[in-house]
């Protein structure tokens, strides 16, 4: 009996988790949203000012709030991460289903794009894309979507084909189940862990990406308030001893990606086929 | 009613050099039942998912009362009962969802297969191979069902179960005049079950 108490406690404590992290990053979000006007806000009389004299974070070399940069900063990049992964993760279903499913003419071009987009490294292909697609927001959405989706898709192939031949879906046609109810009932049910996983786990991918394309200056224009600008700025203040610029915004990116990747893996032990008694 | 496969010739796909049938017929009529001996990869579970339709010929025909499988639409009267039940069932269903896709199942067929009301409310996992063996068994006996392919059904089992499940089956082969093909490796289950007896044939070549 004391073996059961322990796996409930995990479940729970589990869900528990989730629901806090996906509060965090709401609150985190939203507050961006609404500090966004404060963020852009210029003090002359309050420049270059260390944490504590000049706020939580401290002040900028045009008086502005370091706070209130970094959380619109984390709230653009935490909505650009969502609207790209997002986007990837049903290029992804689309792509793998397809492959799977359209025979092996359309399973050879789609492997083959997938090996050719895994092959460029990462940062590369965001740049270019991104460029392509004339920077700012819609070039860093394109450039992310189009380049995170190879992964998932690969694995949602690999199940997909995995499933079609497996026994017990046979049978069930055999028995006059419907094709829809088939999928519906018995593909469904086995792909959404693999799928909702996948598609979490590209959110940290995505910010980091966004936040280092902007950061090399291909991305986001640099009088959005955003955590790759923020941080490219004060690479040139650092010398001069000014590390609340740059440590904050740093930590606050990082502690946002760890916490979406944490996310994923606990949500993945939450509904994987192989762990969901636990 | 008549199960026949016609001059089938059968590959899995890359191996076409070495056919696993070729040429190979046999027929079973409504009521009886066929055993069919081979040794271990001659395909004999290749010919029982042939003519359940789960493959398909790459030469001859598998026909139903002269009309090939395939036309048949909805729950398929030939119906096969898997030589390992636990790849058969949806893990992740209770096993009385699975059994609700087989349509209505006679109260009395589960209950001659003593498969208990308290299994249903479970997950695949939780039963053992003969309790799943025996709800298999019971999901291919629909009442649409006309020819039951039985591919080692009973080789895992402990004996009392095995008499219990070949009991059964002789009783509603004869009272719904089903055809049955039985592979085993048992001698004397088919002498003691089978009506006439099939050897693969085997082309060295």
């Amino acid at each position: 009996m004391k073996h059961d108490r322990k796996e409930k406690n995990r479940r729970k404590s589990t869900i528990l988790f989730l629901a806090a992290a996906v509060l965090i990053l709401a609150a985190v979000t939203a507050a961006g949203i609404i500090l966004e006007g404060t963020a852009t806000e210029t003090d002359f009389s309050r420049t270059n000012l260390a944490p504590g004299t000049g706020g939580l974070f401290g002040t900028d070399w045009m008086g502005r709030d370091m706070f209130a940069r970094t959380l619109a900063g984390l709230s653009l990049s935490i909505r650009i991460g969502i609207l790209t992964a997002a986007v990837s993760a049903v290029i992804a279903l689309l792509a793998g289903t397809a492959a799977a499913t359209l025979g092996r003419r359309a399973d050879a071009v789609i492997s083959w794009c997938i090996d050719l987009v895994m092959g460029i490294p990462h940062i590369l292909l965001v740049m270019l894309i991104s460029i392509a697609c004339g920077r700012g927001f819609a070039g860093v959405v394109a450039g992310v979507a189009l380049s995170h989706w190879p992964s998932l898709a690969r694995v949602i192939r690999g199940e997909v084909i995995q499933l079609r031949q497996a026994p017990y879906i046979l049978v069930a046609e055999k028995l006059g189940v419907s094709k829809f109810q088939n999928v519906r009932r018995h593909m469904i049910p086995h792909l959404l862990p693999q799928f909702l996983t996948g598609l979490i786990l590209l959110f940290p991918h995505a910010i980091l990406h966004e936040a280092s394309v902007t950061f090399l200056g291909f991305g986001l224009s640099s009088e959005q308030p955003a955590i790759g600008v923020i941080l490219s700025e004060s690479m040139q203040y650092l010398t001069t001893g000014r590390w609340w610029l740059a440590l904050f915004p740093g930590l606050a990116l990082v502690l946002a990606v760890i916490l979406f990747a944490v996310l994923g893996e606990r949500l993945r032990q939450l509904m994987d086929p192989s762990s969901v008694h636990e | 009613m008549r199960l026949e496969a016609r001059d089938i010739t059968f590959h899995y796909p890359g191996r076409k050099k070495k056919p696993v049938l070729k040429k190979f017929s046999i027929a079973i009529e409504s009521g009886e039942r066929v055993g069919l001996r081979a040794p271990s990869g001659r395909g004999k579970t290749t010919l029982c998912r042939l003519l359940a339709g789960y493959e398909k010929p790459q030469k001859g025909q598998v026909l139903l009362d002269g009309r090939p499988l395939a036309g048949y639409r909805g729950a398929c009267p030939v119906q096969m009962v898997w030589q390992h039940p636990e790849t058969v069932v949806d893990p992740l269903l209770r096993l009385k969802d699975t059994l609700a896709e087989a349509g209505e199942i006679e109260l009395e067929l589960t209950e001659k297969l003593h498969i208990e009301e308290g299994w249903l409310e479970r997950f695949p996992t939780e039963l053992s191979g003969g309790e799943l063996q025996r709800f298999c068994l019971a999901r291919a006996l629909h009442s649409g069902t006309r020819f039951l392919l039985c591919d080692e059904i009973s080789a895992m089992l402990d004996l009392v179960t095995q008499a219990q499940i070949w009991d059964l089956l002789l009783k509603e082969s004869e009272k719904r005049d089903l055809g049955l093909l039985v592979v085993s490796h048992n001698e004397a289950l088919m002498e003691r079950v089978c009506t006439r007896v099939v050897d693969l044939p085997w082309d060295n070549s």
